[in-house]
């Protein structure tokens, strides 16, 4: 037994159970209560902590290759193991985009030696430009089990179609951005009576929500299983709320941001907050916090979209969407859970954070062609060592100055947060401990 | 009546230092010292904006019926032209309309020379309109305090004051007031 | 929040501003209108004094208004012409503005295409007074202040009153209606700010597509009959078509968009005698305005431009003036 997490409370399905665990080989080998550390084990402290799988976030923008000067894969998993992920899946939408089997193969490479988990979505379409297929089953050799054009949706219906027909006989799931970019028109945030007085051209909710409606009826039609990616607004929540009430195989995501922000945030033009699909008013927040806690909403997900301050420091319009999440998006979650008190608090937060994203992108068992282990596990014996040591109780405020992204542009500067990643064990080695990286 | 009694008025119960009359013979007396000093020459007396305005439409008039020749009337606002804007901006001003100033005697006239520094505004506001053959100075009261070397040319009446003072000259009387 | 004057602060838009601040900013321009009649119609109100006009869209007008104003205030004038500027080649907004800055400014005149860039300025140069020459969708103050600054001019004049223009009595009930491409128009939105403000009733009228989102929550009403409410209206505001912004693309077409929203002498006959017409150019004649109205006594678009100057001499005089100095 070389590695004792000793002191919490460990989150299995069924709710936090008071014990110690110990991990050997990679392997988690025991749980139990009090259990004596051997003299050269290393013990780690989760007094006051849960101790839950690793989190897994279904959707990471690490950049590389073609945008290193934001972020690389180095950076961004680091961002995720101070952020209390074991794995992260990285977006294709990359320049050049995740399109190939090489490209796959290149990620994946530079992945193992992250010090996290770094699994790869492919991309739909070929160079993600809604056209061509993409030659999925040749990714999906190399273990890759979710696709998608993120950044975009896949615009034509037809294509779409096909796709999704060409996925269901791979057992691969398909993660759509679900805003018709005709309707956008090139728009920058909400379109409401804010933007109308801020003269920003609006992205309607209208554009999220024939779309996601169009993407259920084709998983409908093809059986296609669908994940609606960074769900924002509460009709098209509505929209997948009653397709899984009939059984389709769709599957749901929604951000830190669009959680626990609103429109109004970006009344100051501050192009921080300038994100796609946009912050929502007050009303839609609430019907993704309600949804969120009711467990209609499968998953949390970043969409960590780093950019380097030269691109995004500029005016509203020009300025490219997208925020940082890793770092701060457990203990936003928690917030919108209701904090560490609300009633069945610890479990919804390994669900959402964890063991729902794990088995959406075909994690939660281990992969030998990708070479990825087990993620969001119950914590019981022979588990892959994927855990993260969580203190919902900490209080700390979130500044720019101390992330481990490369990108400095994250909305939550200055936000006092309660809850934060005190360790993780990433394949059964410590790389955090006491918050601080290994 | 006591100090804290509100400010006085013109009609109010507190002696004028000058009266109305006391007010009319000063200007004809110092319309009769304009006329000795510039004998012959064409005289324009420039009102400052704004409580020179009506004391130079009436010396104008008094100059006119003790017989000097040609005389014109001009006034001048010189808010724009003060050093002070930075401290206190002024946002109403009164209008400026004057004669041809070439080869004139110019005669300014205001209420009261305090700290010398509107006459130093309205100088430097008058070398934009032209270049008169002299420039003059006639005020109602000099209260003291000069903060330039500035004097006047024709007083109506030296009132010696603390600065924490204030003085009302107008064609009515001229009144001290106290904090 | 309402702000109770512009001294000393950056002017960004006109939603913020309470009556007695835009009141302080028109009784001022009237200060200048005198100023202008002078033979001499330079003031050293502002001699020492640097603005900046930075214009990332041209703008000839606007920018000789802003600088003619700056020079009859004494102010040295620092004019990049951006078109031909190192923004050419790439600098970002932080780094202009940081350059100009280092200069030794007082303010800054910036007009840009984009909706919320002159809050960006102040953002990064928080010491130096923004002024808003127009951004993107967003607002053009000055526009709005020197057209109720124009409007409350002829009314008074209208009505016989003696000397300078002054207060706001003359816009209670006034029955103002804008009619163009509101959706695309900053002017439609400083208008409806300064209007509203001063107390006049405020009237939107354009096809569907022109009209902004939300318009539901302006303090304004939608009217759907143009022809009757130009029967009621005492002033009519209209607006260019803004093709440049793809308004080409929301309207049928320029003849139909003439049809149903241009002011075309039909529909000005259905004018009330004492109406007034105002534009905030350019015009174009033939589109929403028919050019024998253009050249109508009751329309006030020279006037507007006229007075240009004076209102922007006030906003920068009460802008910079009161200001402290920086030490060298």
């Amino acid at each position: 037994m070389r590695i004792v997490v000793r002191g919490g409370e460990v989150v299995g399905p069924d709710g936090p159970v008071r014990a110690d665990l110990g991990v050997e080989d990679g392997r988690i080998v025991v749980v139990g209560p009090d259990l004596e550390a051997p003299r050269d084990a290393q013990v780690v402290d989760a007094s006051g902590c849960w101790v839950g799988p690793g989190l897994v976030d279904l959707h990471t923008h690490l950049r590389e290759p073609g945008h290193e000067e934001a972020e690389t894969i180095e950076s961004g998993a680091r961002a995720a193991a101070r952020g209390g992920y074991s794995a992260v899946v990285a977006m294709p939408n990359t320049e050049p985009a995740l399109d190939t089997a090489a490209m796959v193969a290149f990620v994946q490479a530079r992945g193992r030696g992250a010090c996290v988990e770094v699994a790869v979505a492919g991309a739909i379409t070929q160079g993600r430009r809604g056209e061509l297929l993409a030659p999925m089953a040749e990714m999906a050799a190399l273990g890759v089990r979710l696709f998608t054009d993120d950044g975009r949706g896949v615009e034509d219906p037809l294509v779409l179609r096909r796709a999704m027909e060409y996925a269901r006989g791979l057992g691969v799931r398909l993660a759509e951005h679900c805003e018709d970019e005709r309707l956008c028109a090139d728009g920058v945030m909400h379109e409401g009576a804010l933007s109308g007085r801020l003269g920003l051209v609006g992205r309607p909710a209208l554009a999220e929500e024939l779309m996601v409606a169009r993407d259920v009826e084709l998983a409908r039609l093809t059986g296609c299983a669908l994940h609606v990616m960074h769900l924002s607004s509460a009709r098209a929540l509505a929209i997948v709320t009653a397709a899984r009430a009939e059984g389709l195989p769709v599957t749901a995501e929604v951000t830190p941001h669009h959680l626990t922000l609103d429109e109004t945030a970006v009344e100051g033009y501050d192009p921080t907050f300038k994100v796609h699909p946009p912050l929502r008013p007050r009303r839609d927040v609430d019907a993704l916090v309600a949804a969120l806690r009711a467990g209609s909403i499968d998953a949390v997900a970043t969409d960590h979209a780093p950019h380097a301050p030269e691109t995004k420091d500029r005016t509203f319009d020009e300025a490219p969407p997208g925020m940082l999440g890793l770092e701060h998006a457990a203990a936003l979650t928690l917030e919108a859970l209701g904090g560490v008190d609300a009633p069945g608090a610890a479990v919804a937060f390994f669900e959402r954070l964890s063991r729902r994203p794990a088995r959406i992108a075909g994690l939660e068992v281990a992969d030998a062609r990708s070479g990825l282990g087990a993620h969001g596990g119950a914590l019981v014996i022979g588990e892959d060592a994927n855990l993260v040591v969580f203190d919902p109780r900490r209080r700390w405020r979130a500044r720019r100055e101390d992330l481990a992204s490369r990108a400095r542009n994250t909305p939550y500067h200055g936000r006092d947060l309660t809850g934060r990643a005190r360790a993780l064990l990433v394949g059964g080695r410590v790389v955090l401990d006491g918050e601080a990286l290994t | 009546m006591t100090e804290s009694e509100g400010p006085r008025t013109p009609s109010g119960a507190e002696r004028p230092l000058l009266s109305s009359s006391d007010v009319t013979r000063a200007l004809r007396r110092m319309a009769h010292e304009i006329l000795e000093r510039n004998h012959e020459a064409p005289v324009c007396v420039v009102g400052l904006q704004r409580g020179g305005i009506a004391l130079a439409e009436r010396l104008a008039r008094d100059l006119a019926e003790v017989g000097a020749p040609e005389v014109e009337v001009g006034r001048l606002d010189v808010a724009f032209f003060r050093d002070d804007l930075a401290a206190r901006p002024v946002t109403g001003a009164g209008a400026t309309a004057l004669p041809d100033l070439e080869d004139r005697v110019v005669v300014l006239v205001d209420d009261v020379l305090y700290t010398g520094r509107t006459v130093r505004a309205a100088l430097n506001a008058l070398v934009e309109w032209g270049r008169p053959r002299a420039v003059q100075l006639a005020v109602l009261v000099d209260r003291g305090h000069r903060e330039l070397p500035i004097r006047a040319d024709f007083v109506g009446k030296n009132v010696p004051t603390a600065r924490e003072e204030s003085v009302r000259a107008t064609l009515e009387g001229v009144w001290l007031e106290r904090p | 929040m309402s702000v109770e004057t512009i001294r000393g602060r950056s002017l960004l838009g006109l939603e913020d501003l309470s009556r007695s601040a835009v009141l302080e900013v028109l009784d001022t321009a009237e200060t200048f209108v005198e100023v202008h009649s002078r033979a001499v119609k330079k003031v050293p109100a502002l001699r020492g004094r640097v603005v900046a006009s930075l214009f990332y869209e041209e703008s000839t007008r606007t920018r000789l208004s802003f600088e003619t104003a700056a020079k009859r205030l004494s102010a040295d004038v620092l004019s990049l012409a951006v078109a031909s500027s190192s923004v050419k080649k790439g600098e970002s907004l932080r780094d202009t503005i940081a350059t100009i800055d280092a200069l030794g400014i007082d303010a800054v005149v910036m007009r840009h295409a984009d909706s919320g860039a002159a809050q960006a300025v102040s953002r990064y140069v928080p010491h130096v007074r923004v002024i808003n020459a127009g951004d993107g969708l967003h607002q053009h103050p000055t526009q709005g202040l020197l057209d109720a600054f124009t409007l409350r001019q002829a009314l008074a004049e209208r009505a016989g009153l003696e000397g300078p223009a002054s207060g706001a009595a003359l816009f209670e009930g006034l029955n103002v209606l804008i009619v163009g491409d509101i959706r695309h128009s900053r002017v439609a939105r400083s208008d409806v700010a300064v209007y509203t403000t001063l107390g006049a009733t405020v009237r939107l009228a354009a096809p569907g597509t022109l009209l902004p989102p939300g318009v539901a929550s302006w303090p304004v009403e939608v009217v759907e009959d143009l022809d009757a409410a130009l029967a009621e209206a005492d002033v009519v505001c209209l607006l260019r078509l803004q093709r440049e912004r793809g308004s080409g693309t929301f309207v049928p077409g320029l003849a139909e968009f003439t049809r149903t929203h241009g002011l075309t002498l039909e529909r000005h006959a259905r004018l009330k005698e004492t109406a007034f017409v105002m534009h905030p150019g350019p015009m174009i004649r033939g589109v929403e305005i028919d050019s024998a109205v253009a050249d109508a006594p009751n329309t006030l678009v020279e006037r507007q431009v006229a007075n240009g100057v004076p209102v922007r001499m006030a906003v920068l005089y009460l802008t910079i003036a009161g200001l402290a100095r920086e030490a060298a």
